[in-house]
């Protein structure tokens, strides 16, 4: 689902290392991605750009097992079986593709369980927005619809990137997600047109969940960090105001539609511009909640460390001698 | 109660128990190809279920959703087996094995029933089932012949849960009727059968299996007698719904 991958940790020096590497290889390499051709596992690429990928595909994996989590609990509570199948099946395909991006991002030699230790230890991120909780089933609905909607977003731009697992993994992640975006609007309709108690449910979901979502593409571009040789590399394919700006032309349509408001009084499109206008979200609080201080930060990483403790036995059963590790080819 | 509707509440309500069981493994698999493993297999189960609540519900009972979500724990007619929490793995992976043998041996003998709604449903099913049992096995197989830590524990949740699965062949009055007419072989054929295919797994494994003669059958759950668990758990499954019983949700 929840690719704001591009949100954070990105290198405040992004230079550093590229003096170390080989001039002519890194010049082939930089043509080779000029002209619009993939990167595999096997080729020659430059440190920097390894590190930054494993980063960015460790933290959409990530952002994948810890998002199944807040939408997770609403298995057990959806309303009837229609929507309990389909909540299930919404969010097994999420681990699905921690799975798939796990793999992507074992090609460039980080094995699965680092990553998963480097999760629990707190030392890799995932998408800030599931530091939040979702109190009610309409909230699990607009994660649904526009968590998923603003990954779509986001993946559909790095699809179109550099390293060819990658993505491969996103082209088969966005067909899935599509399915997703239907399920979350179906459900999210229902609810805005329903009884007074699921409108006012799904009404009060949105103003809760709004904030968040303005800030899931991540930090303005006045802010961000210099990213340009990322783009150049086409490691990071669209900036974060870019991809904002898609969202909200593609969405705040179909969600006033329906009869919901949002949250923002300064909320409007300007046409003369065709950027859209709206409140500057809280960076600050932001930033505090991606360093760990946010609402559920501390519970999703339990979670998290609970099962990997739990499931340790397990693990340690398949690793008999014959069953070495071994890295996927793409 | 008519035996047809006895023995398809017994059916329903364990596949609809089991599958919200296998739901919670949800974020908490040993490893996520299990995650996925245990979803799959519920949404199967609660597939298999809804599909015999329709033949309930054409048989005059009330709609599924209303069945599966509004009734309380004494009206239910699983055995207590699928009710208990998932615990950790080698328990959960351990009731996956007991249970699915069961279940795919008695859809396969449903296949022939002389209700051919069931018949039907139970022809379609089968298929499904072969694909739990595999899961099954090849785990069982596995942790069962591994690391002696892994064989311990399979050993210690075979030991516990072996008395909950007895308690699947746990019969009511219907039984003779349910066997007269055809509509199933019953639960005493089955669960010879089930024994017959579950030693053949275990056999190649390092566990041992427990004399049955010295174990105690946990019944009562076909008659409505249930564990703490059960209740919690419908009634965290009718949380929403029951928030507006007017709603389409």
């Amino acid at each position: 689902m929840y690719g704001s991958a591009s949100t954070h940790d990105l290198p405040t020096t992004a230079t550093t290392g590229l003096e170390n590497e080989d001039p002519i290889l890194l010049a082939e390499f930089e043509a080779r991605i000029a002209r619009g051709e993939k990167i595999e596992p096997g080729d020659w690429m430059p440190a920097l750009y390894r590190k930054q990928l494993t980063r960015m595909i460790e933290q959409h994996a990530h952002s994948e097992i810890i998002g199944s989590l807040p939408e997770g609990t609403w298995i057990t509570r959806a309303p009837g079986f229609r929507r309990k199948m389909a909540q299930m099946a919404k969010v097994q395909d999420e681990v699905g593709h921690a799975q798939l991006l796990y793999s992507a991002a074992e090609t460039l030699g980080k094995t699965r369980e680092q990553m998963l230790i480097d999760l629990i230890n707190g030392k890799s991120k995932y998408s800030n927005v599931f530091n939040y909780p979702t109190p009610t089933w309409a909230d699990s609905n607009v994660i649904s619809w526009l968590i998923d909607a603003g990954a779509i977003v986001n993946q559909l731009a790095n699809a179109k990137g550099s390293y060819g697992p990658y993505c491969r993994a996103l082209d088969r992640i966005c067909a899935e997600e599509a399915f997703h975006l239907k399920y979350g609007h179906d459900a999210v309709v229902h609810m805005a047109t329903g009884t007074p108690i699921q409108r006012a449910m799904m009404q009060a979901a949105l103003n809760r969940w709004w904030p968040a979502i303005m800030t899931f593409f991540g930090p303005s571009d006045k802010m961000s960090v210099h990213t340009e040789i990322l783009m150049r590399w086409k490691v990071k394919m669209a900036s974060n105001d870019e991809c904002r700006n898609q969202f909200l032309d593609m969405y705040v349509p179909k969600i006033w539609e329906i009869g919901l408001t949002l949250p923002d009084e300064k909320l409007a499109k300007n046409e003369e511009t065709g950027r859209w206008e709206f409140t500057e979200p809280d960076w600050e609080d932001f930033k505090r909640v991606i360093n760990g201080d946010g609402p559920c930060n501390a519970e999703r990483i339990a979670v998290r460390r609970a099962a990997e403790e739990n499931g340790a036995w397990v693990r340690r059963a398949l690793l008999t001698p014959k069953t070495q590790y071994v890295r996927p080819l793409a | 109660m008519d035996p047809k509707l006895d023995l398809l509440y017994r059916l329903a309500d364990d596949q609809l128990i089991l599958g919200h069981r296998n739901s919670e493994w949800n974020g908490l698999g040993p490893i996520l190809e299990e995650d996925i493993a245990f979803s799959s297999m519920a949404q199967d189960k609660l597939g298999h279920s809804l599909q015999l609540y329709n033949l309930l519900h054409n048989l005059g009972e009330a709609e599924p959703d209303t069945v599966a979500f509004t009734r309380n724990a004494p009206q239910f007619h699983c055995c207590q087996l699928v009710e208990l929490p998932i615990g950790e793995y080698d328990f959960s992976l351990t009731r996956h094995f007991l249970f699915d043998h069961a279940e795919l041996l008695r859809f396969e003998a449903l296949a022939t029933s002389s209700y051919e709604p069931l018949a039907q449903v139970a022809r379609k099913l089968r298929g499904e089932l072969k694909y739990h049992a595999l899961h099954a096995n090849t785990w069982m197989k596995r942790l069962g012949t591994a690391t002696e830590e892994a064989i311990e524990r399979m050993q210690g949740a075979l030991n516990f849960t072996l008395p909950y699965a007895l308690g699947i062949f746990e019969t009511t009055e219907a039984e003779p009727e349910i066997i007269s007419s055809g509509l199933f072989i019953g639960e005493a054929e089955l669960k010879s059968r089930w024994l017959e295919s579950i030693t053949k797994i275990l056999a190649q494994t390092a566990l041992d299996m427990p004399d049955l003669n010295l174990l105690t059958p946990v019944n009562g759950g076909r008659y409505g007698q249930h564990t703490e668990h059960l209740q919690p758990l419908l009634d965290e499954m009718a949380e929403v719904f029951r928030l507006d019983p007017t709603a389409d949700w």
